[in-house]
């Protein structure tokens, strides 16, 4: 696959392993960088790019899985509204195994709820279209790379003057929790990998604030080996020379201003607002709610319905490991009570959460 | 958070795309996407959207700065 296999080339993968060994020799101390995205912690666990690091740099997960830092009281929300009388739940995958306080999509699809996956937000507008009978709800769930596609999905639907169609969104931005992070001196963060498709939107230049204020540099980088092995080089040489600068070793598709149209999309039918974040907490302006103009497609607002109180699963301790203040191996539900068959928090469940790749992939 | 993959643009139908990668096809939705695309062009596609377009130059110019990192006899 072209603009893929070359970046897994065997021989650029271990000439940039060698390549780290040699500048982490020549740091004073030991350096822990963070990959913010969860596609990241994904790929790092399924190359085993950890195994090939020196002892000196440590790679730790950051709240990057947009399903791992969903507050369970959304999971709440889309399965009450699931028993609303005819009505079509539509969510990407990642969601349906998601535990709520006291059940999940998926459990109540077993009992007849009609939830359905979908692969985008169009999927689920034309599915609108198919059962004027029903009212559709999307789960709009996901960072900068998604929310411009729900946007634009919501846009197809005016356009279609649909009344059947909303979303339930928990949209949430970058780099808010990255600055929460950085403050925290307890965490030691010495540089961020940073994601490379929230970054497409976004643009390089986002980063400039955090990395200036808290000196901590900040590399923008593909998902393959060897982009990831560049990232991390280019991290550990900053490090040595005590700078904290932005750069972007994934050039071929980030720029420092980022994609406008699709910033626009964003700005057109969202504005910030405070968002919960499993881990963190409230984050100000961290997340993004529709605006009044487009108050008809929010679900939130669209149906009144009770929610239970929200709880977390017993001994769950995703929030601690999705903030890499804990390996998923230090949680004692991790592999006991916690696995991919019968998962108990959301970094276990998610495709993308560090549990599940730490499961996949070994540590 | 959003994995997407690299897939070649076929087909231009008005805001969508035929795009394809490894034989598979998939439509993808323009409307992400500010700069003109072209048939041949290659496209990060993701939840049924090109969310961006893959510079080449870039990309050849990522490969020879990590090829410059080791000499070749740094190999043998």
């Amino acid at each position: 696959m072209k603009f893929q296999d070359e970046y897994r080339d065997r021989g650029l993968v271990q000439g940039l392993a060698a390549a780290i060994a040699d500048e982490a020799r020549q740091l004073p101390e030991p350096v822990r960088l963070m990959e913010v995205c969860g596609t990241h912690t994904m790929a790092i666990a399924q190359f085993g790019l950890k195994s090939l690091l020196p002892e000196q740099v440590k790679l730790v997960s950051g709240p990057g899985c947009p399903v791992c830092v969903t507050p369970v009281s959304y999971i709440d929300h889309a399965i009450a509204l699931s028993g609303l009388p005819d009505t079509v739940i539509t969510t990407f995958g990642d969601l349906l195994r998601v535990p709520g306080s006291c059940s999940s999509l998926m459990a109540e699809r077993a009992k007849g709820a009609d939830v359905r996956i979908v692969y985008s937000a169009l999927d689920a507008v034309k599915l609108a279209t198919e059962l004027p009978e029903k009212q559709v709800i999307f789960l709009g769930v996901g960072f900068e790379t998604t929310t411009p596609t729900v946007a634009a999905a919501i846009l197809a639907a005016q356009q279609q003057r649909l009344g059947n169609f909303s979303v339930l969104t928990s949209h949430k931005t970058m780099p808010g929790p990255m600055q929460a992070l950085s403050a925290d001196p307890e965490l030691k963060i010495r540089g961020y990998l940073c994601p490379a498709h929230v970054s497409t939107v976004i643009g390089s230049d986002a980063y400039l604030p955090l990395a200036e204020k808290f000196g901590i540099p900040c590399v923008v980088t593909g998902f393959e080996p060897a982009d990831l092995l560049q990232g991390v080089l280019m991290l550990v040489r900053q490090c040595r020379a005590g700078q904290a600068r932005v750069e972007n070793q994934y050039s071929r598709a980030v720029t420092r201003q980022g994609n406008t149209k699709a910033q626009e999309l964003i700005r057109h039918l969202f504005e910030p607002a405070d968002a919960v974040w499993r881990g963190l907490g409230v984050l100000p302006d961290s997340g993004l709610v529709l605006s009044e103009a487009y108050a008809a497609f929010d679900a939130a607002r669209k149906f009144q319905i009770e929610l239970p109180d929200a709880s977390e699963p017993a001994g769950c301790r995703c929030g601690e490991v999705l903030t890499g203040r804990i390996a998923p191996a230090d949680c004692p539900l991790f592999g006991t009570v916690c696995s991919p068959e019968t998962p108990v928090g959301a970094c276990m469940v998610s495709s993308e959460g560090s549990c599940s790749a730490a499961w996949r992939y070994g540590q | 958070m959003c994995l997407g993959v690299p897939m070649q643009v076929l087909e231009i139908r008005d805001d969508m795309v035929v795009a394809e990668i490894d034989g598979v096809q998939r439509e993808a939705s323009l409307m992400m996407l500010g700069d003109p695309v072209a048939v041949g062009d290659y496209v990060i596609v993701h939840a049924g959207f090109a969310i961006s377009r893959i510079d080449p130059a870039e990309a050849e110019e990522t490969l020879r700065i990590m090829r410059e990192i080791f000499t070749p006899e740094d190999m043998a």
